[in-house]
């Protein structure tokens, strides 16, 4: 079970990196904006698997992006930072049983799926284009990034959780 | 002791958290300093070779256009030879043996960002096709950006669309100098500044590279003028550029290698040093 647990990280994290820098880097829709596809990696991480490993993984995720994108450790920041603050809004968007169930991210209900993910995907976007911008005056520039980008993103890992998701029922 | 260590295991996804935040923020701070981005780039041997494989791929897609582009760039080279021809008829020189201050190398770019504030191209060629740092890199149409990382078989650049991107330019009817920055706005527009109030600014004028610095050659194409607006100080113009060149669209790229470059720097160090 755990060396398959291992497997499957190992697959997800290859696969999301490269379908980010190969294909979703280069979209740029209406000029700027680009879909995050690749903290699904984040999301789906065994809910009552081991925090300090997901922060330091989502670190090397982000760092893979970055150093695809040169663009320094931006996307390593907002992926540790999500990683840290996951448990909080897990508390938050399921309620404080979540630590005792061994839920999957497919039995969780639509409502409680959708508060969770925009959650962390405005989380991750707004440090993001933060570090990215780097710079107060552009502010209105850094929050319609994340606004639209955000909204890219969330309905591509909303649906790609759909269609991947294994019919249990 | 024991409290201490306590303490730390108690924190530790806290603690975990701080110091990998911190490296990520120190590479962040470094990547939008100029020259700094030493260790995290795409000039590397995975990513370098994971780009190649996809430009391989992507790069037939545009076999038609980029084919137009060289045969526009051929058509405008065969007229100038023409054109020289017809000054002095009885010297048949054979170009190669004519002695260049510049050396040319040609790169393909395998990926290119332009929807960042701070963007940069990899190109496949690196020190083994004698790439070095601070190169000037042009396209057909005009003015890229420069040489800003190498490793032996890949290079990044740091294009004109980066706010830490500044290039001496000039106007090229009056020859008054300013300096080609970018506002993070638009991908198409540059702006020119420090231009002074006396120079004779005309909408539709072109731009080209100023030949103050050892990096590029004087005249290298950027754009036209598109419009301008005097400065809050009154003594200076700020020109908005069209560029010639599509920068969200390049494929094939030169890279410019002033070969006086090393003499030139030596003797202006000579002057600060005599200082």
């Amino acid at each position: 079970m755990q060396s398959n647990l291992f497997f499957i990280l190992t697959f997800r994290f290859i696969i999301l990196v490269l379908i980010q820098v190969i294909l979703l880097n280069h979209i740029n829709f209406l000029g700027y904006i680009n879909p995050y596809l690749y903290i699904l990696f984040i999301l789906l991480y065994p809910l009552n698997g081991n925090n300090s490993l997901l922060i330091f993984l989502s670190f090397l995720l982000g760092l893979s992006i970055d150093i695809f994108g040169d663009s320094g450790g931006i996307h390593a920041a907002a992926c540790v930072f999500i990683a840290y603050i996951r448990p909080v809004i897990l508390k938050f968007s399921l309620g404080v049983s979540y630590e005792y169930n061994v839920l999957k991210i497919n039995n969780i209900d639509v409502r409680q799926r959708i508060i969770y993910i925009s959650l962390m995907v405005i989380f991750h976007h707004i440090v993001l284009f933060l570090l990215e911008i780097f710079n107060i005056d552009h502010i209105l520039l850094v929050l319609k990034s994340t606004l639209f980008s955000g909204i890219f993103s969330f309905i591509l890992i909303l649906s790609t959780i759909s269609i991947f998701s294994k019919k249990s029922k | 002791m024991q409290q201490i260590l306590f303490f730390l295991i108690r924190n530790k996804n806290f603690l975990l958290f701080l110091v990998l935040f911190i490296i990520s923020f120190v590479l962040t701070l470094q990547s939008h300093s100029f020259h700094k981005n030493k260790f995290i780039n795409s000039a590397n041997l995975v990513s370098g070779g994971i780009y190649t494989i996809k430009s391989n791929v992507s790069g037939y897609f545009n076999l038609k256009k980029e084919n137009q582009i060289l045969i526009d760039e051929n058509i405008r080279f065969r007229k100038h030879v023409e054109s020289l021809q017809g000054l002095d008829t009885n010297s048949n020189i054979d170009s190669t043996t004519l002695s260049s201050k510049y050396q040319f190398v040609s790169a393909s770019v395998i990926n290119n960002s332009y929807h960042k504030s701070n963007n940069r191209l990899t190109l496949n060629k690196g020190t083994k096709d004698q790439v070095k740092i601070d190169l000037g890199v042009i396209s057909s149409k005009g003015l890229v950006g420069i040489i800003e990382n190498v490793s032996s078989n890949y290079a990044t650049v740091l294009t004109i669309l980066n706010t830490n991107s500044q290039i001496n330019t000039k106007l090229k009817n009056s020859n008054h100098f300013g300096t080609l920055v970018w506002d993070t706005k638009n991908p198409n527009v540059v702006q020119l500044i420090d231009i002074p109030r006396l120079a004779p600014v005309v909408v539709g004028d072109t731009v080209t590279t100023g030949g103050m610095s050892t990096i590029f050659p004087k005249g290298i194409l950027i754009g036209v003028i598109k419009d301008y607006f005097i400065n809050q100080d009154k003594n200076s113009y700020t020109l908005n550029i069209n560029l010639f060149n599509d920068m969200t669209n390049l494929e094939h790229v030169y890279i410019i290698d002033n070969l006086d470059s090393e003499e030139i720097k030596l003797l202006e160090n000579a002057i600060e040093d005599a200082k």
